[in-house]
């Protein structure tokens, strides 16, 4: 538990990940609460991705620490990391979606495959549909991924995130390449997602928007749309900038907006502009 | 200093840690059915018109080169008992394996590429499954039982070749002759030979074809890279190991 009662979801200490001559993460520290949300920005090459799989367990690293849900991830077992893996989702950056597979296949794929996830048969398809239907693709079961378009696959992503209703989200630069008008569809529907289920969210990417998106606005259930609210660090919202794997700057929007650092501010330029 | 070793090294560790893993998953449960059903389907069907049409060649072009050599020696006779040894023994398995390397090692390494540069092999694995076992095993599954299926079919195509080239052709022999001959030459070493072949090479182009798509980077042009070594890989492994299998058997006799 953390000073502040809430449990860590998410720690890392002192992480630094290599590819051959290549430090992709350099003793990154990092630690996300439950109900948290983290926007982790930098440039192409900074690193997001890698720490994102870090997190998740897909790249060990080098030297530090991943402690997930607070089970050290270097100790576990395959099998106790793939159970763990259970409670997390994640929106890859191309959406990740399987091409040999239907959309129902693949948004009920974690339903089928992940031991710990208890799903009778006959539930499969309804969650599926459930699913489908929070990223309004309820009639794209049969389709498959190459007659989507891009922003239709990474909806799917976002519903094969959420399928086994985990509580950790990571989404991988989930707008990037999109027009603005669908990556606003996208932002959309993760805020509607941390709204409903309270999830923690590690969001990835390099739009100053998307973050911004996140920390001022709240989905209203009501009326089905996103609503601006007053004060933004009522959303529990974290900015964090990495540049070439460090993490140079962890923040509050404010302090991200106030920023004089040449590098850090650029990303809320655009913004500001 | 030995900075230039390390890829090499690391190539072959990889390789063969995915190769225990895919070997080992073969005994453990889940077994995809589905996957493994598929993947003989496209290796062995889907491979079985070439070898069909090859395997009738290879026998009939045997046939023609040695005919002019065995009528010198007044041996036209034993054209059966030629085409069957050569087949049995060695081209039938060497060829079938180069096809099927050509055929499925590049199907598999640019599938399973294209999977890893999208992102698919680690969507896999986050959502609970072990990529080494739903994509690895079930085609390695699949080439170990059709390899052996489709060079014995090869080699009774290639005799069906050398039949239609030596008696019907070129008159060498009767037909009771040549498929009494043919079946004589064979003893149970050479089928044991032509039977391991296969299975050895199965290994093989399904391990090495599996690997390179696993360790696909760099995009589009790496999964062109990866398709292209994982051809050329097994295929050199195929031929070095022909020599070795046929070795062993030649000094067992």
């Amino acid at each position: 538990m953390s000073s502040q009662g809430q449990r860590v979801a998410l720690r890392l200490e002192g992480v630094t990940v290599e590819f051959d001559d290549t430090v992709a993460l350099e003793n990154v520290n990092l630690e996300v609460r439950q109900g948290e949300t983290c926007v982790i920005q930098g440039a192409a090459g900074s690193g997001k991705t890698v720490l994102l799989k870090t997190a998740l367990g897909l790249i060990r690293p080098d030297a530090g620490r991943v402690e997930l849900f607070g089970l050290d991830a270097g100790k576990l077992r395959r099998r106790e990391l793939e159970e763990l893996r259970a409670r997390m989702g994640i929106l890859f950056q191309e959406g990740g979606l399987f091409d040999s597979m239907t959309i129902e296949e693949n948004v009920a794929y974690p339903l089928l495959n992940q031991k710990s996830v208890k799903c009778a048969p006959e539930e499969v398809l309804p969650r599926v549909k459930e699913a489908l239907e929070f990223v309004e693709l309820g009639h794209t079961l049969e389709k498959v991924p190459s007659e989507l378009s891009g922003g239709m696959r990474r909806r799917v992503g976002i519903a094969r995130a959420i399928v086994t209703q985990p509580e950790l989200l990571l989404y991988d630069s989930p707008t990037a390449g999109l027009d603005p008008i669908t990556a606003n569809t996208i932002m959309a529907l993760i805020a509607k997602e941390r709204e409903i289920r309270q999830t923690t969210t590690l969001l990835a990417t390099h739009r100053y928007q998307d973050g911004y998106l996140l920390a001022n606005y709240r989905y209203n259930g009501a009326t089905g749309q996103l609503e601006a609210v007053s004060n933004g660090t009522g959303l529990r919202t974290r900015f964090l900038i990495l540049d070439r794997g460090r993490l140079v700057f962890e923040g509050s929007q404010r302090e991200l907006e106030e920023s004089r650092d040449e590098y850090v501010s650029k990303f809320t330029k655009a913004l500001k502009q | 200093m030995l900075d230039f070793l390390k890829g090499p090294i690391l190539n072959v560790q990889n390789f063969f840690l995915l190769s225990g893993r895919a070997i080992v998953n073969i005994f453990r449960s889940p077994h995809y059915a589905d996957d493994i059903a598929l993947q003989m389907d496209i290796i062995g069907v889907g491979s079985l018109p070439l070898i069909l049409l090859t395997g009738l060649f290879t026998g009939g072009v045997i046939t023609l080169q040695m005919s002019r050599a065995l009528n010198q020696y007044g041996a036209s006779g034993q054209v059966g008992n030629i085409v069957a040894i050569t087949l049995v023994r060695e081209l039938g398995p060497v060829l079938t394996a180069l096809l099927v390397a050509g055929r499925n090692a590049s199907g598999m390494a640019s599938e399973l590429g294209s999977m890893k540069v999208t992102e698919q092999i680690d969507a896999m694995r986050a959502l609970g499954t072990d990529p080494a076992k739903k994509l690895v095993t079930p085609r390695l599954i699949a080439t170990a039982t059709m390899l052996p299926v489709l060079t014995v079919i090869s080699d009774f195509m290639g005799l069906v070749g050398g039949y239609i080239v030596g008696c019907v052709m070129l008159s060498l022999t009767t037909p009771t002759q040549f498929w009494s001959s043919a079946y004589q030459a064979l003893d149970y070493s050479d089928i044991a030979q032509g039977l391991i072949k296969p299975l050895t090479f199965a290994f093989v182009i399904a391990l090495v074809g599996c690997h390179y798509g696993m360790e696909t980077t760099g995009g589009t042009q790496g999964v062109g890279r990866a398709t292209t070594r994982a051809v050329v890989v097994s295929s050199v492994w195929v031929i070095v190991l022909t020599f070795f299998i046929g070795n062993f058997f030649v000094n067992l006799n």
